[in-house]
Order: structure tokens, then C-alpha cells, then sequence
């Protein structure tokens, strides 16, 4: 397997992306969420004509990657395919899972529908659980105050430790907030403190054994209570994965950004 | 405690029920939990498919097809108006 890891799935993708002198950026920035969110017409919001749509190496998903400058900086975005987990169940749900856990996102929005909160949170929490860079762009706050949902959008901060933006992407409302946002996180101007998920105690000491020994393996190259959570599901799609990306972060030395 | 329990896979289009439980174990379990199917959980059967399977159930806001294997594994109760 060695070899061809290299060519194929995210790291031909994110390989790609470094080589095109166009996405040659100050910060890459993942935008994912449940399907059917506004990932794409946030996508649209920002990047406007800046966009460049290609195929997955590798599979048949079609993802678009675009460009906007804020500030002086230049920002990639990756519209993400929709997901309601990072258990991936299907070939769109692996891209999104594989971007977001191997890509290396300076900083990952999780676009949220503001009327159906608690089910767009787990995938929040599950985003959290990978890397402390998330936001949470809570979009369709139109549809929401049209249901006369109300949202403790200071509340939601505290309790999740993470910014949050709400936005209505369709009038573009709450889009310069977003940004600005998106750049003190992905450029480290804000101290990030995500809640953790605290689990089953059972569990908790599971994670303590297999953590120490797991930050000799990883050296840093990936949070180690992940990869514990990780090995303890059994998800074997995942932990190939994660081999993989060891394997080719060793041979890759010094692509670290 | 006297209503009835049955599969998901039983309800019929237009029919509402909440989520008792899931019969899955590990990675199954996890992954129908992370589509929304939590205990007390309202799930609507909206549509077959030409084929009777998958079928589009209607939960927590969003619309998801499930494959009978998958709508099996979930115990549901009929909705108890009051
Ligand atoms: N009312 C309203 N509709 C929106 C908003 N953002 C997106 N939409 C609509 O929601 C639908 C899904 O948006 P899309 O960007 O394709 O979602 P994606 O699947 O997450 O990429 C589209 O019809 C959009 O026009 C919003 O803030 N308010
Ligand atoms: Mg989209």
C-alpha cells in the first residue's frame, strides 16, 4: 500500500491543491454540514465567481473548491458533500470525512440549519472532537424566526466553546461576520476552548490507557483522544485511514503547514 | 406501558411512531443514532421507493432513506394523541 497512498483519495486531492499556483493561500477552510444546509450557497455567498469544481481522485464525487480575500489574505474554501456523520456510510460522506479528519483545515465551518438544531449539533460535536478551529454557522435564522425558534446564540457559545455566526446565506446576511470570524480562527487570532464530549466513565479510562500509548505512534500528527475514540468504535474504514495518513506524513516530512 | 411495540419497517406511509430503541449493536447502532434515531425520537414514513425499499422517513427535520435491513433494527410505538 506503501506507494500508491500518495496518489490517491485526500492526499492526491490536497497535493493537487498545493501544487495549483490559483489555490496558493494563506489558509484552507472546510465547509461542512448536514445536507441541504446552505453549505453551497454559503460557498457561493463568499466565494462568488472564484471557483474551480473537479472530481475527487479516486471517486465519483464532484467537490468544488474556491477562493476570497479578506483583510489582505487569501482564503481557500472546500464545499464539502453533506453529512450527518463522520461514520461515513457512503463514497460522499468518506470525501467529506477524510477532508475534514486528514485535510488539515486551518479551520472547519460546520453550517447548521438553525430550525433543526439538535440534529445538526452532533456532527458539530463530532467536528469538535477533531479539531478545537470550529465554527458553527448557523444559517436559515429567517426560516427559524419564521417558526418563532429563538436562538441563544451566546448560550450556544458557552456551552460549546466554539464561535458562532448566525447567517441567512440566501441575502447574504451575516456573510462579513462569517469571515471575519473564519480568518481569526484559521490565522490562530482566537483562542479556541471547544467542549469536550465526557463519556461513560468505563470509557474515559479506556481512552487514558490508549492515549498514553498512542502519543509515542502519533508524535503530534493527530489528537490522540480521536484516535482513541477511533480504535475504540472500530470503525476499520477509519482506522485504515489513519494508518494511511501516518504512513504518508512520515514520507512526507516537512509538508507541514 | 400497554402500547405496542413494533419494527419501523412495519409503519406505513403517513404513519407517525417514536423511537424505543435500536436492536443494532456497535457500528450500526452508532451510525442510525447519528441520523437522529434517539429514543422518543417522532419519525414519519414519508415515501416508498418504486421497489417498497429504501423508504424516506421524515426525522427530526430531515428527510432519510433507510433500507429495510436498517428500519428493522428500530422499535418503534404508535403515537398517542392526547
Ligand atoms: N430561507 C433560506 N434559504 C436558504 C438559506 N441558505 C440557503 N437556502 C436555500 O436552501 C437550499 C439548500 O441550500 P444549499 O446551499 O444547496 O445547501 P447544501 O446542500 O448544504 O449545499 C437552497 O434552496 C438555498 O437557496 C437561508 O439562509 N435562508
Ligand atoms: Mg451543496
Amino acid at each position: 500500500m506503501g506507494l500508491t497512498t500518495q496518489s490517491t483519495g485526500i492526499y492526491a486531492f490536497v497535493e493537487e491543491m498545493h501544487q495549483d499556483p490559483n489555490f496558493n493561500t494563506d489558509a484552507v477552510i472546510a465547509l461542512a454540514g448536514n445536507p441541504n444546509t446552505g453549505k453551497s450557497t454559503v460557498f457561493n455567498g463568499l466565494t462568488g465567481l472564484n471557483q474551480h469544481t473537479g472530481n475527487w481522485p479516486g471517486k465519483t464525487v464532484v467537490l468544488a473548491k474556491g477562493i476570497y480575500e479578506h483583510r489582505g489574505k487569501k482564503i481557500t474554501l472546500v464545499d464539502l458533500p453533506g453529512t450527518y456523520s463522520l461514520l461515513a456510510n457512503s463514497a460522499d460522506e468518506q470525501v467529506a470525512r477524510d477532508f475534514i479528519c486528514f485535510g488539515n483545515p486551518d479551520a472547519t465551518v460546520v453550517v447548521a440549519d438553525a430550525t433543526c438544531l439538535e440534529r445538526n449539533l452532533n456532527l458539530v460535536l463530532q467536528v469538535m472532537e477533531i479539531t478545537p478551529k470550529t465554527i458553527l454557522c448557523l444559517n436559515l435564522i429567517d426560516e427559524a424566526k419564521r417558526k418563532a425558534i429563538r436562538i441563544d446564540r451566546n448560550g450556544l457559545e458557552r456551552l460549546l466553546g466554539i464561535p458562532v455566526v448566525p447567517t441567512v446565506a440566501r441575502d447574504k446576511g451575516g456573510l462579513a461576520e462569517l469571515e471575519n470570524t473564519i480568518h481569526e480562527v484559521a490565522l490562530g487570532k482566537r483562542q479556541m476552548n471547544p467542549r469536550q464530549t465526557i463519556y461513560h466513565q468505563a470509557i474515559e479510562e479506556a481512552l487514558r490507557e490508549l492515549q498514553a500509548e498512542l502519543e509515542e505512534v502519533l508524535q503530534g500528527k493527530l489528537n490522540s483522544r480521536w484516535v482513541a475514540l477511533r480504535l475504540l468504535d472500530g470503525d476499520s474504514s477509519i482506522i485504515d485511514e489513519i494508518r494511511r495518513y501516518l504512513i504518508t506524513s512520515t514520507t512526507q516530512v516537512g509538508k507541514e503547514v | 406501558m400497554s402500547i405496542a411495540e413494533f419494527e419501523l419497517t412495519q409503519l406505513p406511509v403517513g404513519g407517525f411512531a417514536r423511537v424505543v430503541g435500536i436492536k443494532a449493536e456497535g457500528l450500526v447502532r452508532n451510525r442510525l443514532l447519528d441520523l437522529g434515531l434517539v429514543p422518543a425520537t417522532v419519525v414519519e414514513a414519508v415515501r416508498k421507493s418504486p421497489a417498497g425499499d429504501p423508504i424516506a422517513y421524515k426525522i427530526r427535520g430531515a428527510l432519510i432513506a433507510l433500507r429495510s435491513e436498517e428500519s428493522r433494527q428500530i422499535t418503534v410505538r404508535a403515537l398517542v394523541e392526547d
